[in-house]
């Protein structure tokens, strides 16, 4: 089956309407280049692909109770999420080059950026990246345009999945990367005040860190533009229904994985990094900025702007390579908050803590289960030490029906026993009660 | 119509969350909290779907009518694939699931479909082997460029510059740029094609390489393509090779076989995914044998047992460039693509692809001015006639006019080296019917350029809004509504 509309016979009409055959025009490419040798299978039916696929997603286990999170969540998402982003007029349409054919995309983008400001207290955003690592390293790269500087310090309790991707990406680049050990699950002050020094572009934090904890960086802002740099804030936009915001703890740039506003997870994509600034940064940005103007009628349009920062101008000068968005996903994110609205975000994000804190209580109370830190305040994540290796027990959980978290030695030393345990408004007291009692017979 | 926030009515509620069953058992302090909650809309569930509904028909897509949106590929998208991403079985499943110990035996059918995935873009691109995690066309040119680094970098060579032809798309250079390379332009010549011997005076060994769409952005196959990759090659550069035409040539032809060591594909071009509005894409990278250890962690290989598992330990790798294992849904959705069309179904895109663009092509040659007068591929690519320049017609009055005949427009204004470049790109799924009306809003269109030019001025005049002051937007910023 290949969707093609034309029949053979409109085909050879069209041919001998333009006088050429197939070969003719093919004829500019080198025979020897040309190859029918092509070890292709040979093509099935709806049908047959529908059941070919269903038999291969039945081999993903599903069913497991979910206590996975580590910066990416199992939310519920309500059902009006999907029915408004399956309109194809959204999702078979492309970048709004012709803002007249496509207000519907523009006016959805600039409404997304208004409502990330909102969230994280900032002043501009973009129309998204395409995940939150992605979404870091932009974001640094950002810091070092704005300073001219070449030196950025990183929290080891931001997601170790996105500093691993900045390693990838600065390794071809002269930038003096530094990280600060944080210490009993917070941002380590005084390790990060020694290496704040005038060349120092940006300092990198993450809230609530990766391992659930929570935070005030204001102190730290105060200091880092002391310096003249600049504080990278990345967030869980979730959390923002009732923690303090980047915005009001003086960040200059705040990013985030956006999956939680309604993406599923769907093993790792498609997702969204959203990011915000202040205004004195605008043109600094990268990726596209939806903006309001008026027509030749003098109506409220919407259009791509400051596009003189951006690839298809400037090429070689832009401020980023990226062309397009994750714009589906940002639209998913918009409509998702749209549909929480001011009290639902809240009521949700309030409903997630207060499960998690439940959850840390049964567990702790089981004989040997130890919080791995002091640090008294978490959301929705929380670490605790186990009396032996957490990958083990991990594993026997499994087998019991659980995802009951994740070990944190895959990235952190020293760290064998340590579970980072997740909890969100999906998860009933019931599961919780049956995880405790499932944990406690594992050790 | 009012933005989404203009319409909020204080306490009116779209979901709820429900009571609590557990007991609040910790009260965050108040340092840690916002102050007063985010200003987002109040609104009904109904009012949020009528808001976006009424936002989407102000929209076009594909599912509209005909796209014709140059060198972006804008076929159609099939439903079924929409249906399988949806499946429980992949859009539930957590992507640490396979970093937990034996967790990779859980997410057998995600593997599988990365695997293959990977297997089939090999034999349709020749290349030896693909990381599927670069989750755009210009991040895969990204990842494609750092594994060319990371080469140069394995064989100690020193390597400042990237050759790119002037008509290349702006992510080529950036991304080359952002990689850490300088970027060299390599002239076109009078047939429209890289020129051979501007190449050879360019070449040097500071040439990390050549990234190169082929055909080209003016719908043009290099006749000495071939050619060209050895040149490169003698330096001991790399050819980087820019699927974004790869419709053109699927089923027909490889960049393996031209001589080309890394490609990315767009999978939301020649594989049908839905373009989204502007993402998410996908834009899986292939190289060529001597490149498979640069390839990004991880990779999902097949076990001797018949099983899946993803390969962490890659010592030469470029690193991990994405969070897990691509844009999982968007991969899924091209694999169910290539299984329905299989091989003969691909070869007939290519060939329906360019039938449709050279039936154009002839068609309209004699109304507007032909960039080249040639056989094209995907694409075609012309610009007002003098007569219609003198009328003050310009490659955007056309444009506005075609949206209210009932068609997107072209892409406008490139390749620069095309002045005035109205470029056309039909693709396979278009039936003769829309194709004919089409080519006959163009011709009425020139008559009018001709005639009566200040009608097309108007234009459009069907839609919400017409020719938004871009100039005001950047001027007068305004890109949040916060109250």
């Amino acid at each position: 089956m290949s969707f093609i509309s034309n029949t053979k016979e409109q085909q050879k009409d069209m041919l001998a309407d333009i006088g050429s055959t197939i070969d003719d025009l093919f004829s500019d490419i080198p025979a020897e280049l040309m190859t029918d040798e092509f070890n292709l299978p040979k093509g099935l039916t709806e049908q047959q692909v529908r059941g070919a696929l269903a038999e291969i997603a039945d081999k993903n286990y599903i069913n497991l109770t979910c206590f996975l999170g580590g910066g990416f969540y199992d939310h519920f998402i309500p059902a009006a999420v999907y029915s408004v982003i399956s309109r194809s007029e959204f999702y078979t349409a492309y970048t709004p080059y012709q803002p007249e054919l496509s207000q519907g995309t523009l006016q959805a983008i600039y409404e997304y950026q208004s409502a990330i400001c909102r969230l994280t207290e900032m002043e501009v955003a973009n129309a998204s990246l395409y995940d939150g690592g992605t979404a870091i390293y932009e974001a640094m790269m950002m810091a070092l345009r704005v300073t001219g500087r070449n030196k950025v310090i990183v929290d080891d309790s931001v997601n170790p999945i996105y500093r691993v991707m900045i390693d990838s990406y600065t390794k071809n680049l002269s930038i003096q990367l530094e990280q600060v050990e944080c210490t009993d699950g917070q941002a380590n002050r005084r390790e990060i005040f020694k290496k704040l020094d005038n060349d120092t572009a940006a300092v990198i934090l993450q809230n609530p860190n990766f391992f659930g904890c929570i935070d005030d960086f204001s102190d730290i802002a105060d200091a880092v533009h002391k310096k003249g740099a600049l504080m990278i804030v990345s967030c869980y936009p979730i959390s923002l229904g009732i923690l303090k915001t980047p915005g009001a703890m003086g960040a200059d740039i705040v990013v985030g994985e956006g999956q939680s506003l309604g993406m599923p997870m769907s093993f790792g994509g498609p997702y969204l990094g959203f990011m915000s600034s202040r205004m004195k940064y605008v043109r600094k940005m990268p990726g596209r900025i939806v903006g309001k103007t008026n027509d030749r009628l003098g109506r409220r349009s919407f259009v791509l702007t400051l596009q003189a920062r951006e690839q298809h101008i400037r090429r070689d000068k832009a401020t980023s390579n990226i062309c397009s968005n994750e714009a589906l996903c940002a639209l998913t994110a918009h409509v998702y908050l749209s549909l929480m609205g001011k009290e639902g975000l809240r009521e949700t994000a309030q409903l997630c803590a207060d499960k998690a804190s439940y959850a840390y209580h049964k567990l702790t109370a089981i004989p040997g289960v130890k919080p791995r830190f002091k640090a008294k305040w978490f959301f929705n994540e929380f670490v605790l030490d186990l009396p032996c290796e957490a990958a083990d027990v991990i594993a026997r959980l499994i087998e019991k029906g659980f995802a009951a978290g994740f070990p944190l030695s895959r990235y952190y030393e020293n760290m064998e026993n340590a579970i980072l345990i997740c909890v969100t408004e999906k998860r009933t007291k019931q599961q919780i009660g049956m995880l405790a009692e499932a944990l406690e017979t594992c050790l | 119509m009012k933005l989404v926030f203009e319409k909020s009515v204080p306490r009116r509620r779209a979901i709820e969350v429900g009571d609590s069953d557990v007991p609040t058992t910790i009260n965050i302090n108040s340092d840690f909290l916002r102050e007063t909650a985010a200003e987002l809309p109040e609104l009904s569930e109904l009012d949020v779907v009528r808001h976006f509904t009424e936002l989407s028909r102000m929209n076009f897509g594909v599912d509209t009518n005909f796209y014709p949106l140059g060198s972006c590929t804008m076929k159609y998208n099939p439903k079924v694939a929409e249906r399988i991403a949806s499946y429980p079985g992949f859009a539930h499943l957590h992507p640490l699931l396979p970093q937990l110990r034996m967790g990779g035996m859980l997410t057998q059918g995600a593997l599988r479909v990365i695997y293959e995935t990977d297997i089939l873009l090999r034999e349709i691109t020749g290349m030896a082997g693909f990381t599927m995690q670069p989750m755009a066309g210009a991040h895969g040119e990204l990842t494609g460029i750092m594994i060319m680094a990371a080469y140069h970098r394995s064989k100690g060579n020193k390597k400042t510059t990237v050759l790119v032809p002037d008509s290349a798309h702006g992510t080529n250079p950036a991304s080359a740029a952002i990689a850490g390379y300088k970027v060299v332009l390599v002239p076109s010549n009078d047939k429209g094609v890289m020129d051979i011997n501007a190449v050879k005076k360019l070449l040097n060994d500071e040439v990390a390489g050549l990234m190169l769409t082929c055909p080209n952005t003016l719908g043009l196959f290099n006749p000495h393509i071939k050619k060209i990759c050895d040149l490169i090659h003698s330096v001991d550069g790399l050819a980087y090779y820019d699927g974004a035409n790869l419709n053109a040539i699927v089923g027909k032809a490889r960049p393996g076989d031209f001589g080309f060591d890394i490609v990315h594909l767009n999978l939301h071009k020649t594989f049908a995914t839905p373009h989204g509005g502007g993402g998410p894409g996908a834009g899986p990278v292939g190289v060529k044998e001597n490149l498979v250890d640069f390839l990004p962690v991880s990779i999902v290989i097949k076990r001797d047992d018949g099983t899946y598992a993803l390969e962490y330990n890659r010592p030469n790798s470029i690193g991990y460039i994405a969070p897990f294992y691509g844009n999982f849904a968007v991969i899924l959705k091209a694999y169910v693509y290539i299984l329905m069309l299989g091989k003969k179904g691909l070869k007939e895109v290519a060939e329906n692809a360019v039938l449709n663009a050279n039936y154009i092509r002839t068609k309209l040659n004699s109304h507007y001015k032909i960039a080249y007068d040639c056989i094209c591929k995907h694409e075609c690519v012309f610009s007002p006639t003098d007569q219609m320049l003198e009328n003050g017609i310009h490659a955007i009055d056309i444009a506005k006019a075609l949206i209210d005949r009932g068609f997107h427009p072209p892409t406008v204004y490139f390749p620069a080296i095309v002045k005035e470049a109205l470029m056309i790109e039909p693709t396979e799924t278009e039936s003769k019917e829309t194709i004919d009306a089409f080519i006959n809003a163009m011709i009425d269109i020139a008559e009018l350029a001709k005639t009566e030019p200040e009608k097309l001025k108007e234009a459009p005049t069907t839609t919400p809004v017409s020719r938004p002051d871009e100039t005001a937007a950047a001027k007068n910023l305004d890109i949040a509504f916060l109250g």
